[in-house]
């Protein structure tokens, strides 16, 4: 163990910093700071813009292997590139689940083809992706998926007709992976597939759903036959589900540090409210956002040792387990700390009619921390099961 | 930056834990406890003489093993794990600390090589009784007195005060408050005009004392650094004592975790094992989560009290990781003890179940060096003032 970054990881560190003050300028200044949790609605084509000056620079995905067209960065290097994007308060990244879930799921488990086809245009930045899981009758039950794909050997072509729901900045995408079932007749994890799905055609159909702040985040996606080519599925039809499940593994990945930092500038705003409006001689107050301080702290060096070390056969570590339960539920926390602190200001709007303050933005999205990715009670379940070895919880099955 | 264990790290780990297994169990920790002196001779020998492990973080000059602070928590973290009832603590966190940090040469040369040898137990004194954890605790007196001094005062909460073998006590001078005036010394327990006097506790698995100063004279070469600028040395020792206390408490968190998990997964009702309930195994999520975020948190703390014993980093940073772990940590370890007697029901509540033990040992190292509510104040002070 231990905590220093070796010489050559600094020269790193100088190198991106100044690429990012180089360039965060001009047109990209407003961006600062935006597009975070509870922002991401907001300058979605000047973000765009934003991915592909990155790409430029070749700052994204600069954790995959080069190979692929990526940078082939250390963890170390990671965790740096992320503190300092966090640093320089550039943008929240349009480009996250092409880069952090599309991306690293073709290069495990998708064909030559997929990979020649697809991963170029995330890495430019050009080809923004969304997540095509959770449906009306299938949310913490994903494997209750009923979209339904089969192949039309006329058309050669996949045909996927039913309804994604929850689905973030479907409207901005380009593409969409789609977890559907392949064969009809099948239930629960088995007879799934996963596909790769081009979102403009006239068979998608996008409706925004309005959020608890006010603005639309995330949509319904209507597939009425909508339709992908025979090489668009990744992995065999039937195989789906151990596709989507090592996806999720990605999300527990590298990004989660970019979070934080995310996290450290939130916190750093409420510290610097308190200060200005005397919460900050508030005991109960100082006990708060001394503990906000320790949680972010302590996930930062429970990240470290998730990433540290490597090799552990694809079991999820300990470490692993627990986080995505600890992180949301800080969150959480921290959006109602934020909401305190401000005292009777913490009511008032922005403006009219419902224009909130980012503080407002934050405090009401980190409700969603705890149902997104895994409701609090699906990670204590996992947890109890794989972490503690405890009974598994029985699925009712339906004699029809 | 590296965060996991080296291979010789693991295998220290696999030690401790079979070691302890075998010569800690429920009634070595049930009759040491009952005694006044709270452990067993015999035990402590093996420790120092077979394992060795009161010399790990002693340099090697003064014949330590020269090992590193994680290689400690490591240690620790299965010592609070298996409740071992012993004098490490206090000798190796506090005694040997102060003198790593504040000890002359010749003070070094002979104490550390004392506690390496044959396991000479030492302790620190800084605590009156005003419940406080930082210099204002300090309120024993100390004046020049010929060649030497005279020391005066009452200390209080004094980890296994009444047994060590070996004093390292800090006073102030007269009309001074808050950082100024603290002095460091080093002391025979059996000097004459010092009275130690077992407290009886309420975890009985460490043992703590007071001590009477009833104007004892020291010798110049007692004195440990500058005479009233002890202070932030002594911050130092705390601070590394707390992380120390930290990784201890990460231990005890795992095994009321551990205890529970297996309890319930063999107690049934409603015909089924109360494991399987959601209610319980979603109390025992929440348990792990917590256990292994501190974990977490001291192996951090760890790696930084070995970069300030190195002198690479600041001795802020020090008091800051101190404190992250410290407050993370007995929040961790006392929920997860309440917890585990929830989990074990009735038998939770009995004296024959090993679970009280930790309930108490949760509570004692809680508040020994500061609460998570002081803990998260100096943070606090860090960030706000
Ligand atoms: C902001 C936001 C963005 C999202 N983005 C996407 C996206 O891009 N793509 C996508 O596919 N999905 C997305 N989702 C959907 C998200 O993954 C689901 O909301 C989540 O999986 C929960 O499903 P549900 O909403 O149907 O709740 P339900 O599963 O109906 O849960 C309702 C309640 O029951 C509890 N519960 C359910 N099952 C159990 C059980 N076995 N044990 C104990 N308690 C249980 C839950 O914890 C919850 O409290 C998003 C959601 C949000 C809020």
């Amino acid at each position: 163990m231990k905590l220093s970054f070796s010489s050559e990881d600094e020269k790193f560190r100088a190198e991106i910093a100044q690429w990012l003050s180089d360039n965060l300028v001009g047109e990209f200044e407003q961006l600062k700071f935006r597009g975070g949790p509870g922002d991401e609605h907001m300058f979605p084509e000047e973000r765009k813009k934003w991915e592909q000056k990155l790409a430029q620079g070749g700052w994204t995905c600069v954790g995959w292997p080069t190979e692929y067209g990526g940078r082939g960065c250390s963890i170390e290097q990671q965790v740096i590139f992320n503190e300092e994007y966090a640093r320089a308060g550039a943008p929240g990244r349009m480009g996250h689940i092409g880069e952090g879930l599309t991306g690293p799921t073709l290069i495990a488990f998708g064909s030559e083809e997929q990979k020649q086809k697809y991963l170029p245009g995330i890495i430019a930045g050009n080809d923004l992706w969304c997540q095509g899981y959770s449906e009306p009758g299938a949310g913490s039950d994903l494997a209750n998926v009923s979209t339904k794909a089969h192949f039309d050997q006329e058309k050669g072509k996949w045909i996927i007709t039913g309804q994604k729901v929850w689905t973030s900045l479907a409207h901005e995408s380009d593409y969409i992976f789609v977890l559907a079932r392949t064969d009809p007749d099948s239930k629960a994890h088995k007879g799934l597939g996963f596909f790769l799905v081009k979102m403009d055609q006239p068979n998608i159909d996008v409706r925004g759903i309005k959020q608890i702040t006010g603005t639309c985040e995330f949509n319904e996606v209507f597939f009425d036959e909508a339709q992908c080519d025979a090489q668009d599925i990744v992995g065999e039809p039937g195989n789906g589900w151990a596709i989507a499940m090592g996806l999720l593994g990605f999300e527990r990945g590298v990004s989660t540090l970019g979070q934080q930092m995310q996290f450290q500038n939130e916190l750093n705003q409420i510290i610097t409210a308190a200060k200005a409006n005397g919460s900050h001689q508030d005991p109960v107050i100082r006990q708060r956002i001394a503990d906000a301080h320790i949680g972010l702290k302590i996930m930062r060096y429970n990240s470290m040792r998730m990433l540290s070390g490597g090799g552990n056969n694809g079991e999820l570590r300990q470490e692993a387990l627990i986080y995505k339960l600890f992180w949301a539920s800080w969150h959480r926390d921290l959006g109602e700390l934020a909401m305190d602190v401000l005292k009777a200001e913490a009511e008032i709007l922005e403006s009219a009619p419902y224009n909130l303050t980012r503080m407002q933005s934050m405090y009401l999205f980190v409700r969603s921390d705890t149902i997104y990715g895994g409701t609090n009670e699906i990670q204590r379940n996992i947890i109890a099961e794989r972490g503690l070895g405890m009974p598994k919880e029985q699925r009712l099955i339906k004699n029809s | 930056m590296e965060f996991s264990f080296t291979d010789e790290q693991k295998m220290i780990q696999d030690t401790a834990q079979s070691f302890l297994a075998e010569l800690s169990t429920s009634n070595a920790i049930r009759s040491a406890m009952n005694t006044e002196q709270g452990f067993d001779n015999d035990t402590w020998q093996k420790i120092c003489s077979q394992m060795y492990w009161q010399a790990t973080h002693i340099p090697e000059e003064y014949g330590g093993m020269g090992l590193g602070y994680v290689e400690l928590a490591i240690m620790l973290e299965k010592m609070g794990q298996h409740l071992l009832c012993s004098p490490f603590l206090s000798t190796v966190c506090f005694g040997a600390n102060a003198l790593i940090v504040a000890g002359s040469e010749e003070q070094k040369q002979q104490y550390l090589s004392q506690i390496c040898e044959y396991g000479l137990t030492a302790t620190l004194a800084y605590t009156s009784s005003n419940g406080i954890w930082d210099a204002e605790a300090v309120q024993a007196v100390v004046k020049p007195q010929g060649d030497g001094y005279l020391l005066s005062g009452t200390y209080r909460y004094v980890l296994d005060g009444h047994t060590a073998d070996t004093l390292i006590v800090a006073a102030r001078s007269e009309k001074t408050q808050g950082d100024d005036g603290i002095s460091l010394f080093i002391v025979e327990a059996n000097t004459s005009g010092i009275k130690r006097t077992w407290l009886p506790t309420m975890d009985q698995t460490r043992k703590q004392a007071e001590i009477v100063f009833n104007e004892v004279e020291l010798k110049a070469t007692a004195l440990m650094g500058e005479y009233q600028r002890a202070w932030p040395a002594l911050k130092q020792i705390i601070d590394l004592a707390t992380i120390a206390i930290a990784a201890e408490q990460v231990g005890g968190a795992q095994k009321v975790l551990d205890l529970s998990v297996e309890y319930t997964k063999e107690r049934v009702q409603f015909g089924r094992s109360v494991a399987s309930f959601q209610a319980v195994k979603h109390q025992a999520a929440d348990m792990m989560m917590r256990t292994e975020v501190a974990r977490s948190a001291i192996y951090y703390a760890a790696c930084v009290a070995q970069e300030v014993l190195s002198n690479c980093v600041s001795l802020s940073e020090l008091s800051e990781a101190a404190s992250v772990a410290k407050a993370y940590c007995s929040d961790s370890y006392f929920k997860n003890a309440g917890d585990a007697i929830q989990l074990h029901g009735g038998v939770g509540f009995t004296w024959e179940y090993d679970v009280h033990l930790y309930f108490k040992r949760a509570k004692s190292s809680e508040v020994l060096l500061g609460n998570s509510a002081f803990h998260r104040e100096r943070v606090a002070k860090l960030l706000l003032d």
